[in-house]
């Protein structure tokens, strides 16, 4: 029997892909599989058959201690033509969206990255990923047998966790030492933030004048129990926030119930990131800037002006 | 040492207007990508630190790229190749690849492939990868700062949670993130100086390419539709006394079941 075949280097995005691949399984007439690289993977088998895999592949050869997009395209190309699987589900993380292309042209395969949706038609899989830098979504099918499939993490939502049990099988690989050599890591500075959870957003950009002027937004973050976001601008350019709260075709896809952009004109590249979000807010200075469009609702004026009164008024309700 | 940069012109994207939620891409006039200029000028940053470098340009696209070549050549490659060909044309990132590599190959002697992480278009991050197997290279993704020292790479790649610092001996496909540099502007007196440096253009068939292996014939993957989501925004903007209008938003939101924890 064809196989899926999941893998992401991050257990709780695998298992987002590992809940929605069964369904994706029982329409497309295939078992679902996940493999685990490296050391210590038979230890976490468990969690994958209760969220649903019906094997799991485990490979803990020495080539694969680090994380190497070359050596884990071969291990993962090796598993995929020993068990038949012909689906392969990749969280697309940065290293997931690495490994997805290279792994796709070993098999020969079409791929697509960063999927935002994927769904089951006509029995193939129709993938949508944003393009033209987020003007559009496209829909496309893979005309390949071997289809790569690197999905954003939060598409699919984790399913029940079930008392289920499953296959552990030993995988025997071919690797050659990785060519590449890891020297050094060097943790990035500032608390983790995980955008993509967040409930209600507040977002700044190029508006902002100072450095020193995030402490009003922070303080209106607070008032609403909100995480900052920002453009690339600020994190990249600037570097005035850490690059994980970057919102955006380069960032994040939040999809909070409030998101709050300030001092942002509304590029594509950002408004990308909000499109998700149930209810949208814009201040901006100009009234013609394009966010407002793109927004349920609108202040025009000054954000040293506006955010200062918004904080008033929502202390006051 | 010779260093390839792989080149995309896309659209720009500032310029696509959208009509019955199709993009109309006739009028927008065709620019390099962010990390595409970001790969070349880096190439050309190390051209200049390292004696006896050339820098090709390499880039597949339509007949406007003979123009838009001259960036690259007045910022400082030295040659560039063009694929030029309606074979070429309507290419996804398989077919891309494949003949970015026969180019590659057909250039001949290469110490280091540079890619920008993705194209600013689709941002899809495949063909540096996909080029990095068929040449049987090894892979260095999102790299931020690049140092080159006898015949081996030093690379830091930002990662998600950390910046990984990486070494690998050359040849090797390198992909840039923006932030690896400032592209520079091209003088007039670059400008005028590009003029007089080789352009050669290559079509399918000087790659040894039939036309089911590349172009639209080739392509592996199916578009079913592209088309700009259906945007319902309320639009309300609120206007007059600024006390007045923070209240009325606050109201709005609250009604809107969005405020409070």
């Amino acid at each position: 029997m064809a196989e899926i075949l999941v893998f992401s280097e991050k257990d709780d995005l695998a298992l987002e892909l590992v809940s929605k691949g069964r369904e994706f399984g029982a329409a497309l007439n295939m078992g679902l599989a996940a493999a685990l690289l490296g050391d210590g993977a038979s230890a976490r088998a468990d969690n994958y058959f209760a969220y649903g895999a019906d094997r799991v592949y485990v490979a803990e050869h020495p080539a694969l201690a680090d994380f190497h997009a070359e050596t884990f395209a071969e291990a993962l190309v090796q598993i995929a033509q020993q068990n038949d699987a012909q689906v392969l589900l990749l969280a697309s993380t940065k290293r997931g969206k690495e490994l997805a292309p290279r792994l796709a042209q070993k098999l020969g395969a079409g791929c697509v990255t960063d999927a935002t949706a994927v769904e089951v038609q006509d029995g193939n899989l129709l993938v949508s990923r944003y393009a033209l830098g987020g003007n559009t979504v496209a829909s496309e099918l893979i005309k390949t047998p071997h289809k790569v499939i690197a999905v954003m993490p939060k598409t699919f939502e984790l399913g029940a966790k079930e008392a289920r049990q499953g296959q552990v099988v030993q995988v025997d690989l071919d690797l050659r030492e990785p060519r590449t050599r890891i020297v050094e890591r060097r943790e990035k500075a500032g608390e983790a933030v995980n955008l993509e959870e967040a409930e209600v957003l507040v977002c700044i950009g190029r508006g902002l004048e100072k450095r020193e002027d995030l402490g009003i937004i922070e303080e209106l973050a607070r008032a609403l129990g909100a995480e900052i976001g920002c453009t690339k601008t600020l994190c990249t350019d600037y570097q005035w926030l850490s690059e994980d709260r970057l919102v955006g075709l380069s960032g994040k896809k939040t999809s909070p119930r409030l998101a709050i952009s300030i001092g942002i004109s509304g590029q594509i590249q950002y408004t990308v990131g909000i499109r998700g979000a149930r209810i949208t807010v814009a201040i901006n200075k100009d009234s013609n800037a394009p966010i407002f469009a793109l927004s349920d609702y609108g202040i025009v004026g000054d954000l040293y002006q506006v955010v200062p009164k918004l904080l008033e008024a929502l202390q006051a309700a | 040492m010779n260093i390839v940069v792989c080149l995309k012109q896309i659209p720009d994207l500032q310029q696509i207007r959208i009509k019955d939620r199709k993009p109309l891409l006739e009028g927008a006039p065709l620019i390099f990508g962010d990390m595409d200029k970001s790969a070349l000028e880096e190439a050309v940053r190390i051209k200049e630190k390292t004696e006896g470098t050339k820098v090709t340009a390499l880039a597949m696209g339509r007949a406007k790229l003979k123009d838009g070549i001259k960036e690259a050549l007045a910022i400082g490659a030295d040659e560039a190749v063009l694929l030029i060909d309606p074979a070429l044309a309507d290419s996804d990132t398989f077919g891309t690849a494949r003949a970015l590599a026969k180019a590659i190959e057909k250039i001949g002697e290469y110490d280091l492939i540079l890619c920008g992480e993705g194209s600013t278009d689709n941002y899809s991050g495949q063909v540096g990868p996909r080029l990095a197997e068929i040449l049987d290279l090894p892979q260095i993704t999102y790299v931020r700062e690049l140092t080159i020292e006898d015949h081996r790479l030093k690379a830091v790649r930002n990662m998600e949670e950390s910046f990984e610092v990486v070494e690998a001996g050359l040849p090797a496909l390198v992909t840039v993130a923006a932030e690896i540099n400032q592209p520079r502007l091209a003088s007039l007196r670059d400008i005028l100086k590009a003029a007089r440096k080789p352009v050669q253009e290559w079509r399918a068939a000087d790659l040894g390419l039939s036309e089911g292996e590349v172009g639209a014939k080739g392509a592996v993957m199916e578009v079913v539709s592209n088309l700009a989501p259906e945007q319902a925004r309320k639009q309300v903007v609120f206007q007059g006394d600024l006390d007045e209008v923070v209240v009325n938003l606050v109201n709005a939101l609250t009604k809107e079941g969005v405020l409070g924890r």
